[in-house]
């Protein structure tokens, strides 16, 4: 018999049957589906025009025929110029329809571009993706967003509320956890739901390499459009590592295991990557994340040139053991060391292309609808509490996390590029790092 | 299948020796990098002419012809993480590199460094002394740029006739595959240090097999109908496709020839989330890497130039 009390592994389902009443009466919403049939052309309206946001509209052109782009939102125009000129060059006018009116640069301009869209694209750095998502489901739009989905708690908190409006409205929600929509990882989760590695009793991710892109200060910035260019390295904005990159192990961990940690304990520091344009983030963590049923999931993420480098997940059950990463390698064992299952991936599709093939099928049908919201905010919130564990160098419980309502980011409709930021240097130009044992979340 | 490849390149390997003017120093040696905790060693190799391609192969290997080679060196061994790494997290203050006038002469105007890889492109298959891999031609041929400007020596990627001459005149399939070559075979599905199976007779390593080799050369299937007979190089005027040698860990004994070509593929970037797709990585491509060479004499500064191919945005 499962346990009388709530589990935690459903704690986003079980708050929104909470509010079940309201599900009932979708018609209060207007018509009882969201879907549009095949001949109504879907406008599709990008906030964040980087290069990921970018390529999620050539996905998006190519999952649907009868799709055109109307609008680009982003912080900053040459972004917005940028996008526009390679996509035009890409498809020509008949797709890439924004007139000069319908692109927004600038703090808040995304209800401008969301406001002209049947679909809408959220890629902008995470720390923005609460408001932007809340906005777009309020009025009522389908949305492909990139991971993680918050940075902080209040910001997940928001997703939540926003993800029970999308469920009443029926509208499709992807999120870019690409491995859920990747071969290998799809048949491995259904061979391990099978049964064949037993049950999860603890495992290895990893998402250990040598760091990405800096984007150094210049004379005329001002502090916050510095910290916009050079977003990485601001939490506000990006979430430190583990949570913008390591997400993606995490959520393997959490999706194969079928729920998410209790708690977390863990170390991490800046020992390599420490200068004055590397803002406030660490360049590795080592979280301990300790599941209801036991398993014990030990995590390292490394932003370190030169070191052991590798992006993979390993588990070990009761029967064998599995492994994810590389190239497309999906590897189960057994215990005396032969395949149960190796999964040649070579001709596999790329999975950023199925993200949007499903979003778009599930748009034009009566039946499917596509959520993804819930498991966004699962794996989102698990990194940021596996980041308040190493920041804090304390054990940092799910629920104190979530009671926590730890928030790092203004409400962007106030901010303009003379507003000051929420973390500034100082007089040296070196920004506050947390400090293990000295560093409080709560 | 592979004897069949071995009795080709007996038959119609005939060496003419060019009598050239020897400068003083036509030898092997260790090329030592500043700042940089790395040597990359080149064996010399003596220009002629051989019979390039096969009559008996595929149809883009149709039909031999004669060709004659200039002296180079190249590459003992396949360009190494190790060596690779030095120039993805290098420094590039021009403090790091020779006098802006001796980099002109090179044909160097500005050296750029790739952008630092978003996962792990080893693929857990090793780093070190394994062979470096994943990167695209415009990296690979980046790389050679940034080493001729800490050198002040002109190196690049090899032609593919170079290429195919090296393989040949090193009569490097001599006995067993298996005594020279990493393939599917043997590979255990992984790349393996450079070096660790026996060289050809001039001394190189891993020609056919471990990671498939850049050459600087676009793909054409009748590019030998009518190539030139004297140093031929197919100058690339579009992004894809452009030719690989040698085969990988991931072929199987029979695609590995020294006549066989291989093409780059869009699919080799396929997992490549941004638009425009970096011109610096590829994600699919754990199974192609690079050598580099030195022509003996040195050409112009305007055929140098010609050498340091342009970037093509990639869709």
């Amino acid at each position: 018999m499962k346990q009388k009390k709530i589990s935690r592994r459903h704690f986003v389902k079980e708050s929104s049957l909470a509010t079940g009443g309201i599900l009932l009466s979708s018609s209060l919403f207007g018509s009882p589906t969201s879907s549009f049939k095949k001949e109504k052309t879907l406008k599709l309206a990008l906030v964040g025009c980087g290069g990921r946001g970018t390529g999620a509209v050539v996905q998006a052109l190519k999952a649907d025929n009868n799709v055109k782009l109307t609008a680009l939102a982003d912080a900053f125009e040459d972004q917005i110029e940028k996008a526009y000129t390679n996509l035009s060059s890409l498809f020509g006018t008949s797709r890439i329809e924004v007139k000069p009116s319908m692109k927004f640069a600038g703090f808040g301009s995304y209800k401008k571009a969301i406001d002209e869209a049947d679909v809408v694209i959220l890629t902008t750095p995470p720390g923005f993706r609460p408001q932007h998502f809340e906005y777009a489901i309020e009025q009522g739009k389908h949305v492909f967003m990139e991971k993680p989905v918050a940075t902080d708690v209040a910001g997940i908190k928001k997703v939540l509320e926003a993800a029970k409006l999308a469920k009443q409205k029926k509208l499709n929600v992807v999120v870019g956890l690409q491995r859920r929509y990747q071969a290998e990882y799809l048949e491995l989760n259904k061979r391990i739901k099978n049964g064949e590695l037993g049950k999860i009793i603890s495992g290895q991710i990893y998402w250990n390499g040598a760091g990405v892109w800096v984007r150094p200060r210049t004379a005329s910035m001002t502090e916050m459009e510095y910290q916009m260019r050079n977003w990485y390295y601001f939490n506000w904005l990006c979430g430190d590592h583990i949570l913008e990159q390591h997400i993606h192990n995490i959520d393997v961990a959490n999706w194969f295991i079928g729920e998410h940690p209790i708690k977390a304990q863990g170390m991490g520091g800046r020992e390599v990557r420490k200068g004055k344009d590397h803002g406030q983030i660490f360049d590795h963590h080592f979280v301990e994340f300790t599941y209801p049923s036991g398993t014990i999931i030990s995590s390292q993420c490394r932003h370190q040139p030169g070191c052991f480098s590798q992006v993979a997940e390993t588990f070990q059950g009761t029967q064998g053991t599995s492994y994810t990463g590389g190239g497309n390698t999906a590897i189960l064992k057994s215990y005396s060391g032969n395949n149960i299952y190796k999964h040649d991936g070579e001709n596999d599709r790329n999975p950023y292309q199925v993200e949007h093939d499903r979003l778009f099928a599930a748009i034009r049908s009566r039946e499917e609808v596509i959520n993804d919201t819930e498991i966004g905010v699962e794996s989102t919130m698990t990194a940021i509490m596996g980041r308040m564990a190493t920041y804090s160098g304390k054990e940092i419980t799910w629920d104190a996390a979530m009671d926590s309502n730890l928030g790092l980011v203004p409400n962007e409709d106030l901010l303009d590029f003379n507003s000051l930021p929420p973390v500034v240097p100082n007089e040296h130009g070196e920004y506050p790092i947390p400090v293990p044992g000295q560093t409080s979340y709560f | 299948m592979n004897s069949f490849c071995i009795k080709l390149s007996f038959l119609f390997f005939i060496f003419y020796q060019v009598s050239s003017v020897q400068s003083q120093n036509f030898e092997d040696y260790s090329q030592t990098v500043n700042g940089e905790n790395i040597t990359i060693d080149l064996v010399a190799v003596k220009g002629g002419s051989f019979q390039m391609g096969n009559n008996n192969g595929k149809e883009d290997e149709k039909p031999v012809h004669e060709v004659t080679i200039n002296d180079f060196w190249i590459g003992k061994y396949e360009i190494t993480w190790d060596q690779y790494d030095a120039f993805v997290f290098g420094e590039f203050g021009p403090e790091q590199f020779k006098s802006k006038d001796k980099l002109k002469d090179l044909g160097i105007d500005a050296v750029t460094g790739a952008t630092p890889p978003y996962v792990d492109m080893s693929f857990n298959m090793g780093k070190g002394s394994s062979p470096a891999v994943n990167m695209t031609q415009y990296a690979a041929l980046m790389y050679c740029k940034w080493l001729t400007s800490k050198t002040g020596i002109f190196y690049r990627l090899p032609t593919e006739a170079e290429w195919e001459y090296v393989c040949k005149k090193g009569n490097t399939k001599k006995d067993s595959l298996n005594d020279i070559s990493w393939y599917a075979e043997n590979s255990s599905e992984k790349y393996k240090k450079t070096g660790t199976k026996e060289a050809n007779d001039l001394g190189i390593y891993d020609l056919l097999g471990n990671v498939s080799e850049w050459v600087l050369d676009q793909y054409d299937t009748d590019y030998y109908k009518n190539s030139p007979k004297s140093n031929p190089w197919n100058k690339p005027t579009k992004l894809y496709p452009r030719v690989l040698r040698g085969g990988s860990w991931k072929d199987t004994a029979d695609k590995l020839c020294c006549s066989s070509r291989q093409t780059s593929n869009p699919k080799w970037k396929r997992r490549d989330p941004q638009i425009p797709k970096s011109n610096w990585w590829h994600t699919d491509a754990p199974f192609i890497g690079f050598r580099v060479v030195r022509p003996r004499v040195l050409p112009s500064k305007e055929d140098i130039k010609a050498y340091w191919l342009k970037a093509f945005t990639d869709f």
